[in-house]
């Protein structure tokens, strides 16, 4: 498995997706420049990582999702290469039309920094084989736009198709209500491209990696990763 | 030539920053606010003299970065 993070102006969570991917593969991932043209040959894995890209400005992930390391990302994709975003990176795959959809300002306008339990909706891709179908994992949110939007034909096509990665829920799997932090149409909490090579997702499992900082439910999606 | 730019939310799209807003100014004694939809103007310079060329540049301006058109629409004026 080899791994290269993009770094954008304003990515601040590009360390944490390094020591996660790190530690379930035992390789150091390749950081790439946002201006870079290229990734590194024989890239399996890319990560856009969390952040604040140029700011916020304009849309979160607007500008970035055009940087000229987008192309290619974007052809990476076409070819069936693993690409993972992260928070900001889920806004930027969004905005760089690597994903349908939006993140619009959570709800109550508030930004949201707290543990949150997810439902792991299938358990048969790439990001997700160490987990099981309805597993409940505990990761951390922080975001002040994770509020999934799309129009109603998007929403069916990816529900139907199977494509929603994850729901926000409570302790328990239960979905709906209070345990949707941000109003996210249908407790979106992530979404797959067509192929489920592309996962966009606003949690961070790459900060629930050691036991020391709160848990390892994310490490899941990384042992999944280096078993791809 | 100048133009502007104004970018919207389309209708239907939930809009927590407007609806703010006008919480604020109906707390604020400000009567007759009906509802509010908060959206982006952008100002721009253009080097063209030419109104087809401006109107054909600032369209793709629009749909490659300024507006996200899966939520939101732009209206274009040369002044």
């Amino acid at each position: 498995m080899k791994a290269a993070v993009v770094l954008f102006p304003g990515s601040n969570r590009e360390g944490d997706a390094v020591r996660a991917i790190e530690m379930a593969t035992g390789h150091k991932p390749q950081i790439v420049w946002h201006a870079d043209t290229d990734l590194p040959a024989g890239t399996d894995l890319v990560v856009l990582p969390g952040g604040f890209s140029y700011g916020d400005y304009l849309r979160c992930g607007a500008i970035a999702g055009r940087a000229a390391i987008m192309d290619a990302v974007r052809a990476h994709a076409a070819r069936g290469g693993l690409v993972l975003g992260i928070c900001n990176g889920f806004q930027i795959l969004c905005e760089g039309g690597l994903l349908p959809g939006v993140l619009m300002r959570n709800k109550d306008l508030r930004f949201i920094c707290k543990m949150q339990h997810l439902r792991v909706e299938r358990a048969d891709t790439a990001f997700t084989r160490a987990y099981r179908k309805g597993d409940v994992i505990k990761v951390a949110i922080a975001h002040g736009e994770g509020n999934y939007e799309a129009d109603d034909e998007t929403i069916a096509r990816l529900e139907g198709d199977g494509r929603v990665a994850f729901r926000y829920c409570d302790a328990s799997g239960v979905i709906g209500g209070l345990a949707n932090p941000n109003g996210s149409t249908h407790d979106i909490a992530g979404i797959y491209s067509e192929k489920r090579n592309v996962l966009g997702m606003m949690p961070h499992p790459e900060n629930l990696i050691d036991p020391l900082v709160g848990g390892i439910d994310g490490a899941g999606l990384f042992k999944s990763l280096v078993a791809a | 030539m100048k133009a502007r730019v104004t970018v919207t939310l389309k209708t239907g799209v939930l809009d927590p920053q407007g609806k703010a807003i006008e919480g604020a100014l109906k707390s604020f004694g400000i009567e007759g606010v009906g509802s509010i939809r908060q959206g982006k103007v952008f100002d721009i310079e253009l080097s063209t003299q030419d109104r087809a060329q401006a109107e054909t540049l600032l369209k793709a301006a629009c749909e490659k970065l300024l507006a996200n058109t899966v939520v939101e629409n732009y209206r274009v004026e040369i002044v």
